[in-house]
């Protein structure tokens, strides 16, 4: 097997990319529960306390708050820091500091104080965790002056935004899912990063725009995959990064194509799904041939039942129908 | 105390009554501005508390660092920021420390060693924390001060914080404001346990109550935590008992939840007045304090004319510094 086709799963990418910039950063100090000796809940940091030790990863009580103050407060007075909520439902026990302190800082003190810290969370139903340990509120950060919000979908997009984020000045909220960590692809060992704001373009078509980001990635490849054998072409894009977010590429794709599908795990009010529909009545109104289409997981807490939860989120056939709705509303060109 | 001379302690309470004063007549400005409509925004005083920032700050280099509260203009002045910085802040003005963007609780001048004040009620603690994160890696014998009031010790922020500091045996001092009340809220009313110091002992952390209105006591008391700072020895929990004279914010007459009489007791604890007394009875002469009266006086106007002087921040500048 050539270097270029090394196949990596998602957390391994993770590891390896903490593990580089570890390296090429005496700076950076890792903060967060189980992520020590034990290498993290999800294997996020496996192997990484061997390399690097007790004073770089620092293993901490159940207490996120605490946590993510004191890694902001490392940051805010030189340290590069990456606290780990584990779950990313837990963020919320330290929503304060990352909203009030993390992303006010910089503007607050006139850019005189920067916190240079990555909050990590992982979101997402999974295997019926529950209503407590499945939410995907990604959309409020990015609702949030001051916090950059990245969602890589795959092996190789976490590992080059990863690298990207641990050298950004300020905060960035990263957030992996959870059901992705077993997921395998082709991670190159030489070394890449990924900047934010650069959507990716999966697959091109000419028929419609299918956005997704994170999980739900996988849902818009196998919807145009299905949609393909019936001769519409999809194009597939990941804005990778919400903020930044890549409004050119997005608007560009609508724009040829003439409609707009989103597929988002949040539920669709004030949802970035909805945002993406915004931003495509704003730019691409004279060229829109139909209206544009959100698909979101219901407005319901997650439930436990498996029969209900996969009612909830979005499914490639429900995609797939929804898009063959949308197709025949299609607004003939004049 | 701690073997000095009896003319350097003198020449210290010196220092230290300038400073305290400078912190009293800079407030005394604010709330007159701000009574007349000329400073924007809600301001929350520091009159009475004095000799709490000017005795633990008279202890820190530059590099050492405060992280302080929304009741933080002293603790700024006393850390070293200038008072005419302060006030355009306060004005709003671009000379200010954050340049106009921050204001009376967000205003930050890392160049000193002032990491903030803050406008969330236990917020810093965790913050101050991270700095002592940073101070014990960077291994330069730093110190780090987390000021916050009793209002702030019955929430989850203090004691994850205070928690972090012990366990990981960081050198931060944790400086107790304890003046009664928060906003309206009486301690006693507000917890079981009223030693604020008696906590430090659930983290296993030393605890020490010490006079706030008492600049040299609290001088001692924070001298000896920043020494065991200093020497990798971990954090201590300084709980000064002080006291507000006016109300928690301008605007709230401070007089529905207490009464005048206590009010007027602790007046006559007054640390500015203390240190002002304890100097003539050292043998300072009157005449050197009024100089010394007259320079603060000559300080404060000269802030005044550089703050409302100083220009307004231009308005194609709104989306700087946001990431």
């Amino acid at each position: 097997m050539s270097e270029q086709e090394r196949i990596i799963t998602y957390a391994d990418a993770g590891v390896e990319a903490l593990r580089e910039e570890m390296r090429r950063d005496g700076s950076i100090v890792y903060i967060g529960q189980g992520i020590g000796s034990r290498g993290g809940n999800f294997r996020q940091t496996k192997g990484l306390w061997q390399e690097f030790g007790d004073h770089r990863l620092r293993d901490t009580g159940i207490c996120e708050l605490g946590a993510t103050g004191v890694a902001i407060g490392a940051a805010m007075a030189g340290t590069r820091t990456i606290v780990d909520e584990v779950f990313l439902d837990f963020a919320l026990e330290a929503i304060t500091q990352i909203i009030q302190q993390a992303a006010n800082i910089s503007y607050m003190s006139n850019g005189k104080i920067k916190a240079p810290v990555l909050i990590r969370g992982a979101m997402g139903s999974v295997r019926s965790a529950g209503a407590h340990h499945s939410h995907t509120f990604y959309n409020w950060f990015a609702n949030t002056p001051g916090l950059k919000v990245v969602l890589p979908a795959t092996p190789y997009d976490l590992k080059g935004l990863f690298k990207s984020s641990l050298r950004e000045p300020g905060p960035v909220v990263f957030i992996e899912h959870k059901s992705l960590y077993n997921l395998k692809g082709v991670v190159p060992e030489k070394e890449y990063t990924i900047p934010l704001g650069e959507a990716r373009i999966i697959r091109e078509g000419k028929d419609l725009t299918i956005v997704a980001m994170s999980r739900m990635v996988d849902l818009a490849i196998k919807a145009a995959a299905a949609l393909e054998q019936e001769g519409i072409s999809a194009e597939v894009i990941d804005p990778r990064t919400i903020v930044p977010l890549d409004r050119e590429r997005i608007t560009d794709s609508i724009k040829k194509t003439g409609k707009l599908v989103v597929i988002d795990e949040s539920p669709s009010s004030c949802s970035f799904a909805a945002e993406l529909l915004a931003i495509a009545v704003e730019d691409c109104f004279n060229e829109m041939q139909v209206i544009p289409k959100r698909i979101c997981s219901l407005s319901v807490p997650n439930p436990f039942s498996p029969v209900l939860e996969n009612l909830m989120i979005p499914s490639v056939e429900r995609v797939v129908r929804e898009i063959h709705a949308m197709m025949k509303n299609v607004r003939r060109k004049s | 105390m701690s073997g000095k001379t009896l003319e350097v302690e003198h020449k210290l309470l010196l220092d230290y009554y300038k400073k305290m004063l400078e912190l009293r007549v800079f407030e005394v400005k604010v709330q007159e501005l701000y009574r007349n409509g000329r400073l924007p925004g809600f301001v929350h005083l520091y009159v009475g508390e004095e000799a709490v920032a000017v005795g633990v700050c008279s202890n820190l280099k530059t590099e050492d660092l405060v992280f302080s509260t929304h009741r933080g203009h002293g603790h700024a002045l006393a850390k070293g920021v200038p008072g005419r910085v302060v006030l355009a802040e306060l004005w709003g003005k671009v000379t200010g420390s954050s340049g106009g963007r921050g204001g009376s609780m967000h205003m930050y001048a890392p160049e000193y060693g002032f990491m903030g004040t803050n406008g969330i009620v236990g917020a810093p603690i965790p913050l101050a924390t991270g700095g002592g994160l940073t101070a014990k890696l960077r291994k330069q014998g730093h110190v780090v001060v987390s000021f916050f009031g009793e209002g702030a010790v019955n929430s989850g922020s203090f004691h994850e914080a205070v928690n972090f500091g012990a366990v990981w045996n960081l050198p931060v001092i944790y400086v107790c404001e304890n003046n009664l009340y928060a906003t309206e809220m009486a301690f006693a009313r507000a917890t079981k346990n009223t030693s604020v110091a008696s906590r430090a002992a659930s983290y296993g952390m030393k605890g020490v109550e010490v006079d706030g209105q008492d600049v040299m006591a609290v001088h001692e008391a924070a001298a000896e935590a920043i020494r065991t700072a200093r020497a990798d020895g971990g954090p201590t929990l300084i709980e000064c008992k002080t006291y507000r004279y006016v109300g928690h914010h301008e605007g709230d007459p401070g007089t529905d939840y207490r009464t005048r009489e206590e009010v007027q007791v602790w007046k006559l604890k007054d640390p500015v007045k203390r240190a002002r007394k304890q100097l003539l009875e050292f043998g300072v002469e009157e005449s050197k304090l009024q100089a010394v009266d007259e320079e603060v006086e000559v300080w404060i106007e000269e802030a005044v004319q550089f703050a409302e002087g100083s220009s307004e921040p231009l308005p194609e500048s709104v989306s700087e510094h946001v990431y």
